[in-house]
């Protein structure tokens, strides 16, 4: 019988970097709050001002290759959805990506009702 | 601004499909009552949770009467991701019932489809807020029985009536560890969403948060 595996405590020791350093301290947007599951694509590569961008801003690109929720960018990147908001914003800002936001719940039409529940019927 | 917005008839105003639509279900309910359970049975991709153990914060005021053996409670939200099709995805997040996370429900609400309010029968009264709350915003609501191993096998008549919920709000039993039980929940909240839209169709599904 093997052994239990135990983690060493310093095994994910966490961020160096306090998140909201990140954001610069930011903690809100001016525009709009970024619905958790808005979803997001990379559209740009380049970004007109890098010297505005963190590594993080990169890394949240990347993971925009294919079209992704911002619920799941904070889940993948271990990182708090406030601070994924702000990143995206600035993204967004410098053209790097673009960001759709869900319909509203009182334009959930009966149609889409239907195709949800057929959908989950055939799980 | 580079959002893509939707048009007031809903329809992507650019008219391309670069992403799937989003729609949310909230899974609620009191303290240990499954939640995370329900998420991770039916998500695809590994959950999003975020779980405090007992001994921080959370210990002075949740309690566990009842429920000795769940060790961690769960005081962020448990996400999960249902692909119905290339152009439809259902979210699920997976929230704390107590009111002062009422702030986080609040931001998950525009373009919530419904919630499923799971209820432990051996503590019901947990999931009184979480009643009020979707009463009180309209949003429509099924309330699922989680079937624990030796929790009292009570009718849902008789839930219905100590939950004193309208005659129309389904009360279903379900399983939280079985995927199948679970996706039943998921569709009684999404036809009981469609008969309610069908009954009022101008009336907003959910009534947008206060901010």
């Amino acid at each position: 019988m093997l052994p239990a595996r135990h983690e060493p405590p310093d095994a994910t020791p966490g961020p160096l970097v306090r998140p909201y350093w990140l954001v610069r301290g930011r903690t809100s947007l001016t525009g709009e709050m970024l619905d958790v599951v808005s979803m997001v694509h990379a559209v740009a590569t380049f970004a007109p001002d890098p010297t505005e961008l963190e590594p993080e801003h990169l890394a949240v690109h990347e993971l925009c290759a294919r079209p992704i929720s911002v619920a799941e960018l904070a889940a993948r990147l271990k990182l708090p959805l406030a601070v994924v908001r702000i990143l995206l914003a600035d993204l967004r800002d410098q053209g790097m990506v673009r960001i759709r936001r869900p319909r509203p719940a009182g334009l959930t039409d009966i149609r889409l009702l239907r195709e949800v529940a057929d959908g989950l019927r055939r799980l | 601004m580079a959002y893509d917005d939707c048009d007031a008839s809903g329809e992507d105003s650019h008219g391309d499909s670069w992403a799937p639509v989003a729609v949310k279900i909230l899974i609620a309910g009191g303290f240990g009552a499954g939640k995370t359970t329900l998420v991770g049975s039916l998500t695809e991709i590994r959950p999003l949770r975020t779980e405090e153990d007992l001994s921080g914060p959370g210990a002075l005021i949740d309690t566990v009467v009842g429920v000795d053996r769940k060790r961690t409670t769960t005081v962020a939200m448990d996400f999960g991701r249902i692909t119905i099709n290339e152009g439809l995805v259902v979210y699920l997040f997976g929230m704390p019932g107590q009111e002062r996370f009422w702030f986080m429900w609040d931001d998950l609400s525009y373009g919530m489809l419904g919630a499923v309010v799971l209820a432990d029968t051996r503590r019901l009264a947990d999931c009184f807020p979480c009643i009020d709350y979707f009463e009180h915003r309209k949003t429509p609501f099924v309330v699922a029985l989680n079937c624990f191993d030796g929790s009292p096998d009570h009718e849902t008549s008789e839930v219905r009536e100590a939950l004193d919920i309208d005659a129309h709000v389904p009360v279903v039993r379900c399983d939280a560890r079985e995927p199948a039980s679970c996706g039943d929940a998921l569709v009684t909240l999404v036809e009981h969403a469609a008969a309610q839209r069908a009954s009022d169709p101008l009336a907003p599904a959910t009534q947008p948060a206060s901010r």
